[in-house]
């Protein structure tokens, strides 16, 4: 290495090297990427947002919600879920002492442990998950002997991992799901829980404009920062706006006043609401559970 | 004075007011970075406090103070470092000084939009990238014409043989334009399409807080180590392989494992990752062995503990970008505290701990007067070695701690969120006694700054009345 030529050398071959890799490669393999088709569906997926929830993202962008969040779940695997959909004519307790003489068989061994211990608490009610996140052979075998004594099951496939496990989402993220982002936020640090799939934990509008604008009144002792600028005060005309905030009283405005949202911050929920990853993927394959009744919002 | 020290005065002097614009600036912004940095960690002591003001909310205050450390001090400061070294070592004034003045000026101008930028909610919303355009543009041309001038001085080099700092520093000078080029046009002005967006930032921060700071950082323990030790570098092929190991295997790292991309990204960066240690190994032992026999008679010399104290920091943060990569390990780490802990120790305990001992080296020579406060610039070595402990350490305990508790899903995400709060607020006293270092090290270079203008003012003055008086004379 006597003259200067050398080292520009080395650096432009170690660069060049790292470039075409992680930028040349990546933009030739991913940037013509187009919707896909849902599993065992012909519905394209992801479907565009509309304007005001493409300019929630915006929002979201400029106030750093992705200091804070990140968007991208993750999984471990996946795995076989045993539901009983059907007793017939047997009572709970029949069936628990059916299942206690399964486990007793050597096909079963490597589930009776986990099987006594989900069936221990149970009062009767179906759907119920007999066995959790199991091999696909074991799922199949029980199953068998289940049908085989008249009784009504079904094996789903499910994703696993902690971030599953805390409802964050049903499967981990893909890079279909970013599809039409700009920017794409998928965040580094979790100091608030994973956003990949709020807009099905959390569906309804006003929760979210609740929480943005009091935080800590929706969860006690959160440590997200309140966005009250994106809320203005207005003198109450006739009757209360509709999506004017129900605030507890030592947050409420003065008589006469309501706290109604501006345009940002309903763009930022509809962009939240938006943040659904929800269907069965190729690359990322479960049973969709069957269409359930609304969740009721928890906090 | 003999032949060698006047050349070497010449050579200081040349540098004297780049340099000068270059770490006035980068102190300055310091300590906007710290004190940004405590308005955001007071979140998490009330979360409440800023709910009404857009500008110091902790999305976008946090960043700020990230990129004001980032661009405002470590980039301008190892720009003015690279540029004394290359010239000194090359035994060659720098020429037309005025360039890297106006360029000094220009690149903290471009700072400045850019903080603004980010607080007033124009961020880019890019990991390291935050600056918007505005502040975008004239960053890159006043890397631009910096790198020029470093260039064309070692170009014109009396000494011809180069030694191992040299390879890192032209390295570091090529490295940013290519990148930071790269990142803005992919990512801000024509975007690319989905996730690659993430997969191009990646590789930006990689190649920007890794190898960039890398490349400066540890060019300059080359030089300053064993010439504090007052022995000639001995190690020059572990040296070159150092180089090479660094700039191949840390320019493929920085994919996260598990992230939602295509599956080999992440593969190679862990793959990558692992071999790192090769590089981080070469660089402990070229720097022991300019050190070794020295450290406990050096141990009173300022500008020697901030570097020696730097490569340490060099390493153990390099560590954690490797467990980072480790799938095994990172199962427990990524997303968690730990991340941004091993952020801070790379740009503060290795990096900014370096660049103080290569200022306090630096400046006084080229300036042509003494540290104001020497006693002071001892004592902020042991306050910003324990500030880098005390931010750093319980962030890295404490994001291991929230790792293993996010892995087990019995445990809510409110006892998790508040079982990490004991661990900030440790380190908001570390960021404390940061703030304090830093503002030791501003009074030391302002204090510097002004008596060289002071002179510089008594000269003039003098000028104006010479004329005069011999006027007054006639008349
Ligand atoms: C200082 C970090 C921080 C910032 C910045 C932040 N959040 Fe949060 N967020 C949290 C924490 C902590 C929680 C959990 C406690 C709670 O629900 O309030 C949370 C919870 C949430 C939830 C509820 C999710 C759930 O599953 O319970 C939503 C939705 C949310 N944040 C949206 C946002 C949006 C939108 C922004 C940006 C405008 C934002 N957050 C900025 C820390 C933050």
């Amino acid at each position: 290495m006597k003259n200067g030529f050398r080292i520009f050398l080395a650096a432009l071959v170690a660069l060049g090297f790292s470039w075409c890799a992680f930028v040349l490669a990546p933009v030739l393999q991913l940037g013509a990427e187009k919707q896909t088709t849902v599993l065992n569906s012909s519905d394209l997926y992801p479907v565009q947002r509309g304007d005001f929830a493409a300019q929630g993202l915006q929002v979201y962008r400029a106030n750093g919600c992705a200091a804070c969040h990140t968007a991208q779940v993750q999984q471990d695997g996946v795995g076989c879920d045993v539901v009983l959909t059907g007793m017939g004519t047997n009572q709970p307790a029949d069936f628990k002492a059916f299942m206690k003489s399964l486990c007793e068989l050597p096909d079963l061994q490597n589930c009776s442990d986990s099987l006594s211990k989900n069936l221990a608490a149970w009062n009767g009610a179906l759907p119920k998950i007999l066995l959790h996140g199991a091999r696909e052979a074991d799922a199949g075998k029980l199953a068998d002997k289940l049908s085989a004594a008249g009784l009504k099951s079904e094996v789903r496939i499910v994703a696993t991992g902690p971030d599953i496990a805390r409802d964050w989402g049903l499967r981990h993220s893909v890079a279909e799901d970013f599809l039409w982002d700009d920017p794409v936020q998928l965040g580094s640090v979790r100091i608030g829980p994973d956003l990949a799939n709020v807009g099905a934990r959390f569906p309804d509008a006003r929760w979210q404009l609740l929480h943005l604008y009091a935080p800590q009144v929706v969860v006690k002792g959160s440590t997200m920062p309140p966005f009250r600028y994106l809320f203005k005060m207005e003198k109450t005309r006739g009757e209360p706006a509709p999506d004017a905030l129900k605030l507890p009283r030592e947050l409420a405005p003065p008589s006469g006043y309501e706290v109604v949202p501006t345009d940002q911050a309903r763009e930022l929920a509809a962009y939240l609401l938006s943040l659904r990853a929800e269907v069965p993927l190729h690359d990322a394959p479960f049973t969709p559970p069957a269409p359930a009744p609304a969740r009721p919002n928890k906090p | 004075m003999n032949e060698i020290e006047k050349l070497d005065s010449e050579i200081d002097a040349s540098c004297r007011v780049s340099l000068l614009a270059l770490f006035v600036g980068a102190a300055f912004w310091l300590v906007v970075a710290s004190v940004l940095g405590l308005i955001a960690s007071l979140n998490f002591h009330m979360p409440e406090a800023f709910a009404n003001c857009p500008w110091l909310t902790y999305g976008r205050v946090q960043p700020a103070a990230d990129d004001a450390l980032l661009y405002g001090f470590c980039i301008p400061a190892g720009l003015g470092v690279a540029l004394w070294l290359l010239a000194r070592s090359g035994r060659t004034p720098v020429r037309g000084a005025l360039v890297p003045f106006v360029a000094a000026h220009l690149w903290h101008l471009g700072v400045l939009v850019g903080l603004i930028g980010i607080l007033a909610g124009y961020s880019t919303g890019f990991r390291w990238l935050e600056f918007p355009r505005g502040a975008s543009s004239p960053l890159f041309y006043a890397y631009l014409l910096l790198a020029l001038w470093a260039m064309m001085t070692f170009g014109a080099r009396r000494e011809r043989a180069t030694s191992p700092p040299q390879w890192f520093l032209v390295a570091a000078l090529f490295w940013f334009p290519w990148i930071y080029s790269t990142a803005n046009l992919l990512l801000v002005a024509w975007p690319v399409r989905g996730v690659t967006q993430a997969v191009v930032a990646w590789w930006f921060g990689d190649n920007l807080l890794f190898v960039w700071l890398a490349l400066v950082g540890v060019g300059a323990a080359f030089y300053f180590l064993p010439k504090f030790c007052e022995r000639p570098p001995q190690t020059f092929y572990l040296a070159l392989f150092a180089f090479w190991t660094l700039v191949l295997f840390g320019s493929l790292c920085g994919i996260p494992q598990g992230a939602p991309v295509p599956a080999w990204l992440p593969v190679a960066s862990s793959v990558a990752a692992a071999l790192l240690l090769v590089p981080l190994l070469a660089v402990v032992i070229v720097a022991w062995r300019a050190v070794r026999g020295s450290v406990l008679s050096k141990w009173d010399h300022g500008p020697f503990c901030f570097v020696g104290a730097g490569v340490v920091c060099f390493f153990l943060s390099g560590l954690m970008w490797m467990a980072l990569a480790c799938p095994e390990i990172c199962r427990v780490t990524e997303f968690t505290w730990f991340v941004p802990a091993q952020a801070q120790l790379q740009l503060y305990g290795f990096f900014a701990l370096t660049m103080f001992g290569a200022i306090y080296h630096i400046l006084p020579r080229s300036a042509g007067f003494e540290l104001p406060f020497p006693k002071l610039a001892r004592a902020q070595f042991w306050i910003s070695l324990s500030g880098v402990a005390l931010l750093v350490a319980p962030l890295a305990i404490g994001g291991v701690a929230q790792g293993r508790q996010l892995q087990n899903p019995g445990i809510s995400f409110a006892v998790i969120s508040n079982s990490t709060l004991p661990f900030l607020r440790v380190s908001t006293t570390g960021q404390l006694l940061l703030l304090l270092g830093n503002l030791i090290f501003v009074l030391n270079v302002f204090g510097l700054a002004s008596a060289w203008k002071r002179s510089v003012l008594k000269k003039a003055l003098a000028l104006v009345k010479a004329p005069l008086e011999t006027a007054e004379v006639q008349a």
